[in-house]
């Protein structure tokens, strides 16, 4: 009699979400930004510089999102507010629907425990050994002894140092530090996990080493991860979502495939030339002219997506219709699991050709883009 | 009893001698350990509560640092001397080795806040950040951070102390503090008797070198940082 009660009493009190289905639930936001500015006092005068602006950001539970921009775009600012080392000027910032920005220090501190934090330069205490710096929040959060032992073994197995428990950090490589600085942050079993550009002090191999680290707690804990970094390549490696942050403002933000796929801002596009095969090679962008003439190829740029990034679309083009077509660069790819491919090509520069090649390639449902003549 | 001067001084200079080092490593000690517990929390505070620190009070650590500055800027003699009537309060009397012991921690705290102050703002702001991050207190953040991560710089600078203190132990001579500098004078330059002066001086570098070795030697144990 009782549990039919208390199944209409909940519907009361909570009625305008309706019932999720499940493919929404797992979209649910865990960390928001609602409208949130930051200005800081710019040291010796009395001038205002905002670091973030007007930023609205939700990431969704379960999902891994990188924000990506250059430094001094406020990305640290960002990540920052989530645990709140910083504190929003204006705006709301709420994890797990607790609003950071009003909770008082006691209360935070109580609250970052369930917010992880991995860091560039690691932060590992340089006196404590592997083990020790595992336990450092859990001793922090007043769990004792025994319970810290059973705690921190398992963590130190998970990210593969059970060898290393009794090592000091110089002892350990830097991928290795990053490890135990995952395996501390993870400690005190948080929902969210904030890093800080974790692997731009590491070496390509080492930072996919960690990346795939991220993505298996990600998995296995259903851990959110809000990531920051100023590498496209990062994104590609892990991210679900991207939000490219410029001036302190989200200037764009999407599913990472999306983004990839057709970016939208030109810091975004500037990002992504970093990536190979996304730009021109040099010698050929040196000699490209926004107009065609008398004898210039066109240069296309044609972006392979979803489930026609494996078509024969080359050929079938030039056999439709008879037009040569000239590859100067491929790349295939995979981001977030699905294949994603990038050729430019080049191919006869008068108006009739492109027209055809680019409504050609479009019928095909993929995105042809003319960059210039050569 | 073996003869620690191999001959070259009589029995009674050397007993003289043995007196005055016991007295010299009580008062070092003594206003040593005194002088560290007041300093240690003085410098604590001095190194984290600027604008903007763990336990900020931009003015309180303006208003410290003065009188650090202050006590520290008076030479040692002049300290001594000026101080007697708190010496006569706390110690009863201004004279002797327990009276001395008073003008060498009032000397002793405020350097050691100082070196202690240095050794906390060494420790990389980052770790503050990551236990902040995990949910630290400040109290916390203080005892499992800052003083763990500094303990061997703060070895060394409580070494620098000790040796320092011995050469301030020197000049308490004047009001009757005894110890190795009070013997020196009297004996090795008021009655000219040089062979007590060079005893004098060999003990005070044997008492340096060996505190300054013991120091680096555990300061180097604790420091975890260049092992291979």
């Amino acid at each position: 009699m009782n549990a039919p009660l208390i199944l209409s009493a909940d519907q009361v009190q909570t009625p305008s979400p309706a019932p999720l289905a499940p493919a929404q639930a797992a979209a649910r936001p865990i960390i928001r930004f609602e409208k949130v500015a930051k200005i800081f006092a710019a040291r010796g005068s009395n001038a205002q510089v905002a670091a973030l602006s007007d930023i609205t950001l939700d990431v969704p539970e379960g999902a891994i999102l990188g924000v990506i921009g250059r430094s001094g775009a406020g990305k640290s600012t960002l990540i920052r507010l989530v645990n709140g080392l910083e504190r929003a000027t204006s705006g709301r910032v709420t994890v797990d629907g607790v609003d950071i920005s009003a909770l008082d220090e006691k209360a935070l501190r109580a609250e970052r425990r369930s917010i992880g934090m991995i860091f560039q330069h690691f932060n590992l205490l340089a006196r404590r050994t592997a083990f020790d710096n595992v336990a450092l929040p859990l001793e922090i959060a007043g769990v004792p002894r025994r319970e810290i032992k059973a705690r921190v073994e398992p963590l130190l197995e998970l990210v593969g140092l059970s060898d290393k428990r009794d090592r000091y950090p110089a002892e350990l490589s830097g991928g290795q530090k990053q490890r135990v600085g995952i395996a501390r942050a993870l400690a005190t079993r948080p929902r969210v996990l904030l890093s800080d550009e974790a692997t731009s002090a590491l070496d390509p191999e080492t930072t996919n080493q960690i990346l795939a680290l991220l993505r298996k707690v990600n998995s296995e804990l259903n851990l959110t991860v809000l990531l920051i970094t100023h590498e496209m390549a990062v994104i590609k490696a892990v991210a679900d979502r991207v939000a490219v942050i410029d001036g302190g403002r989200i200037v764009e933000e999407g599913a990472t495939y999306d983004v990839f796929a057709a970016p939208q801002h030109a810091t975004t596009r500037s990002f992504l030339s970093a990536l190979t095969g996304q730009s021109l090679p040099p010698e050929l962008a040196d000699r490209l002219k926004p107009e065609p003439a008398e004898g210039r190829d066109a240069v296309l740029r044609i972006v392979f997506t979803g489930t026609h990034a494996s078509d024969p679309v080359l050929s079938r083009v030039s056999r439709l219709l008879s037009v040569d077509v000239n590859i100067i660069q491929a790349q295939v790819d995979e981001i977030a699991g699905a294949p994603f491919g990038v050729i430019i090509v080049s191919v006869p520069g008068d108006a009739a050709t492109v027209s055809a090649v680019v409504g050609a390639v479009e019928r095909l449902h993929l995105s042809a883009e003319v960059l210039g003549y050569v | 009893m073996f003869d620690l001067s191999f001959g070259l001084l009589p029995p009674a200079i050397v007993d003289l001698i043995i007196d005055a080092t016991q007295q010299t490593l009580y008062m070092v000690a003594v206003s040593g350990v005194l002088g560290t517990l007041a300093g240690l929390p003085l410098g604590v505070f001095l190194a984290t509560s600027r604008k903007g620190e763990l336990f900020a009070a931009p003015l309180a650590n303006h208003v410290l640092g003065l009188v650090v500055n202050a006590a520290r800027s008076t030479p040692f003699i002049i300290l001594v001397v000026a101080i007697i009537p708190f010496t006569r309060l706390v110690a009863g009397t201004s004279i002797g080795t327990n009276a001395a012991i008073v003008p060498l921690t009032v000397a002793a705290a405020p350097f050691i806040a100082r070196l202690i102050e240095a050794a906390i703002r060494e420790v990389d702001q980052g770790l503050v950040e990551a236990a902040r991050a995990m949910g630290a207190s400040p109290l916390q953040i203080v005892a499992k951070v800052l003083l763990p991560e500094a303990l061997p710089a703060i070895t060394l600078a409580l070494t620098l102390a000790a040796v320092s203190l011995l050469g301030y132990s020197a000049m308490v001579g004047a009001v009757g503090g005894g110890g190795l500098g009070d013997l020196g004078i009297r004996f090795g330059y008021q009655r000219f008797m040089p062979e007590v002066m060079a005893a004098v001086v060999i003990v005070l570098i044997l008492l340096v070198q060996g505190v300054q070795t013991l120091g680096d030697l555990i300061a180097r144990r604790l420091d975890k940082r260049s092992r291979s």
